[in-house]
């Protein structure tokens, strides 16, 4: 697989504030690529910098093997969908989507045939007179990312497209731009703030968090492999314990848990002795009788979320765990106030150093 | 349920203000009435009659005033009439001389208003305040203190001279340029506001989405730009030119007679003894209807492009 962008050692600075420190990445060519971190963490600091709109205060950026950070935006082969659509207000929607193929000097007649054809592949074939004012949000999203399409880049930025959509259209569009990215080959950097929509659209995921790149993997491998507490702890629900690690053998960490009970395991982003954490999902928890568990408490409060309860246990210790009990199982759902046992799986119950 | 809603609505606001409705408008009714209809009626009605000498009208109806401007029928009256070109040509160069005001207003005021409205919040109130501020001293002192400076001995071309950038004071009282300069001076502002309005309200993110589709900064003001700040830069226009066109302090103190502007006509009719109201009122007539029917043609291509745009839905 070729690698599409390159990112190497990037920072930017606004004054004091530190955007992106040190951001080092590379991205395949045909991956839907997603940044995701919450809001303020320099996603469209980074975004912006791939498109020319920034000048990094250090590092290189490199689009197919070349170095770009010296071209301005109308030379880069990159195409953005912007988060408010950027839409422009006094062209029609054929127009617009057009604006880019004119602006690359094609003969008339392509550019007709292309815009149609794109406007086909978004659905608004019969909006192409339209201004975007008379557009709904939905549609003029799409005409949005129908011009950005429409030159054909090699490569496509999306900052955050969908967060301005009603939650139904959102799901839907999801659906629709996986198809899109999929069809056309194109390279796509998605930003999002929702690990939802990055769980279930993307090839990979980074993780960020303050300008600093956490971690980099499948959705798969940041759910359920994460690097440190904040990824753990951003994406889905998950239970920190605090931990004594006593000792390290063979990728294998014994700790001590808070009741005094230790556990071996081998899950881990690497591990030390002294303190550590473990990260257990709330649905790798399960409840049982108290005799030969590995941790203790009193159920302190139910939430019903219709396929599954939520249960909050309060530890003696004084901390809480959070456990979810499938609704099938009705025998398993406990009674509030009652003192339980809680059984973690120990494969799933990754150990962090931080 | 919509409809019951909106017309319980209704109900409450006219039974509020019912009665009051009317009352309301009067103030704008009588400023409206006595500043702007009653002053042009009496205009058209001293357009038709008969002129006294020494100033002043006979009330007796007449169409002298227009046959003088549009009719010449030689010393006497008694020749067959000809087309009166003088009254015609001083329209023209009129027109012409507001719209190179007009040019130059809009070369210097749409970036100086592009720049104000790209500071940030405290500079940008600042330099707002700075534009407006010699519009606080009267406009024939700030006439007469341009014609100090750019006259042949004036500080301009002292300075340049001294600098050694000319060795001859460069000659721009009583030209059209000097009109032209007063007349950008006068009305500059009129220029800047209604663009920095606009400029205000424009999203810069289109000019980012322009770029990232490869126009280059040239293409990206006239293709996205200029369009979308249109209504800002046709107003700033508009403002400029009409009372451009009937100014009269500028082209009289900076100007020659070369320069004579309808202003400075319609001025003459009603001074002094040489005055002839009737004519006065009719130039004005003229240049009311001019000015009517451009802004019209205006409004009328506005609306029928938005019909356009509204037809395609
Ligand atoms: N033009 C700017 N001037 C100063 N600070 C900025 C500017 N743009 C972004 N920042 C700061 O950089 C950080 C990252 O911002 P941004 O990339 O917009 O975050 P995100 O898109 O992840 O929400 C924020 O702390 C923000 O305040
Ligand atoms: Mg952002």
């Amino acid at each position: 697989m070729n690698t599409a962008v390159e990112i190497e050692n990037v920072t930017k600075r606004y004054g004091d504030v530190v955007a992106l420190s040190s951001v080092s990445l590379a991205i395949e060519d045909n991956e839907f690529f997603t940044l995701l971190g919450p809001s303020g963490c320099g996603k469209t600091t980074l975004l912006r910098s791939i498109a020319g709109f920034e000048q990094l205060s250090q590092g290189d950026i490199k689009l197919f093997g070349d170095s770009i950070v010296d071209l301005p935006p109308n030379k880069r082969p990159v195409n953005t969908v912007f988060q408010h659509y950027a839409l422009f207000p006094h062209l029609t929607v054929a127009d617009n989507v057009g604006f880019g193929l004119q602006r690359q000097r094609l003969p008339s007649h392509e550019i007709a045939s292309r815009v149609a054809d794109i406007l086909e592949m978004v659905q608004l074939g019969s909006y192409a007179d339209r201004l975007p004012s008379m557009l709904s949000g939905g549609q003029q999203q799409r005409v949005a990312l129908a011009r950005a399409l429409a030159p054909r880049p090699r490569l496509l930025l999306l900052d955050e497209p969908l967060s301005a959509l009603d939650l139904k259209l959102r799901q839907d569009v999801r659906v629709e731009l996986q198809q899109i990215q999929h069809d056309t080959g194109i390279t796509f950097i998605f930003v999002t703030h929702d690990q939802e929509e990055a769980l279930t659209m993307s090839d990979r995921i980074a993780v960020m968090s303050e300008g600093v790149l956490q971690q980099v993997g499948t959705p798969r491998q940041i759910y359920e492999a994460p690097d440190n507490r904040f990824v753990a702890d951003f994406i889905g629900d998950t239970n920190l314990i605090d931990v004594q690690v006593t000792q390290v053998l063979d990728q294998c960490a014994t700790c001590v848990l808070p009741g005094g009970a230790s556990i071996a395991c081998n899950n881990m982003a690497g591990a030390s002795v002294g303190a550590g954490h473990l990260s257990v999902r709330p649905e790798r928890v399960t409840l049982g009788p108290v005799d030969g568990s590995a941790l203790q408490g009193e159920v302190s409060r139910l939430t019903y979320l219709g396929t599954d309860i939520h249960v909050t246990v309060a530890l003696s210790d004084g901390g809480k765990m959070d456990v979810r009990v499938q609704n099938s199982d009705s025998a398993a759902i406990p009674q509030p106030g009652s003192t339980i046992g809680l059984y973690l799986d120990i494969a799933a119950a990754r150990l962090l150093v931080d | 349920m919509a409809q019951i809603g909106s017309s319980a609505r209704s109900s409450v606001k006219g039974g509020t203000f019912a009665g009051l409705g009317p009352l309301l408008m009067l103030p704008s009714w009588v400023v409206i009435g006595f500043f702007l209809v009653l002053p042009v009626i009496l205009m058209l009605v001293y357009s038709f009659l008969t002129k006294e000498f020494r100033g002043g009208v006979i009330w007796e109806f007449s169409v002298n005033a227009y046959d003088q401007f549009f009719f010449n029928r030689g010393l006497f009256g008694d020749e067959a009439p000809t087309i009166e070109w003088t009254y015609i040509n001083i329209f023209w160069r009129s027109i012409w001389q507001a719209g190179l005001a007009t040019v130059l207003c809009l070369f210097i005021g749409f970036p100086t208003a592009w720049f104000i409205a790209t500071r940030s919040g405290h500079s940008k109130s600042m330099w707002l305040f700075l534009i407006t501020i010699p519009y606080w001293v009267n406009l024939l002192i700030r006439t007469i203190s341009l014609k100090f400076l750019i006259r042949d001995t004036g500080p301009m071309n002292t300075w340049l001279m001294s600098w050694g950038i000319i060795d001859q004071p460069i000659h721009i009282i009583n030209s059209n340029l000097a009109v032209q300069l007063g007349l950008f001076y006068s009305y500059l502002p009129f220029m800047v506001l209604p663009i920095y309005a606009s400029v205000e309200r424009y999203d810069f993110s289109l000019s980012e989405a322009a770029a990232d589709l490869y126009s280059t900064r040239m293409e990206t003001l006239r293709q996205i730009i200029i369009p979308v700040v249109k209504p800002g830069i046709i107003a700033g226009c508009i403002l400029v030119f009409v009372p451009s066109l009937g100014a009269f302090l500028a082209p009289d103190l900076l100007g020659g007679s070369k320069t004579f502007m309808i202003g400075s006509l319609i001025e003459e009719q009603f001074k002094g003894n040489a005055g002839n109201w009737p004519f006065g009122a009719a130039v004005s007539m003229i240049l009311l209807s001019l000015v009517l029917i451009a802004l019209m043609f205006y409004a009328r291509s506005q609306s029928s492009a938005r019909k356009a745009t509204r037809a395609a839905d």
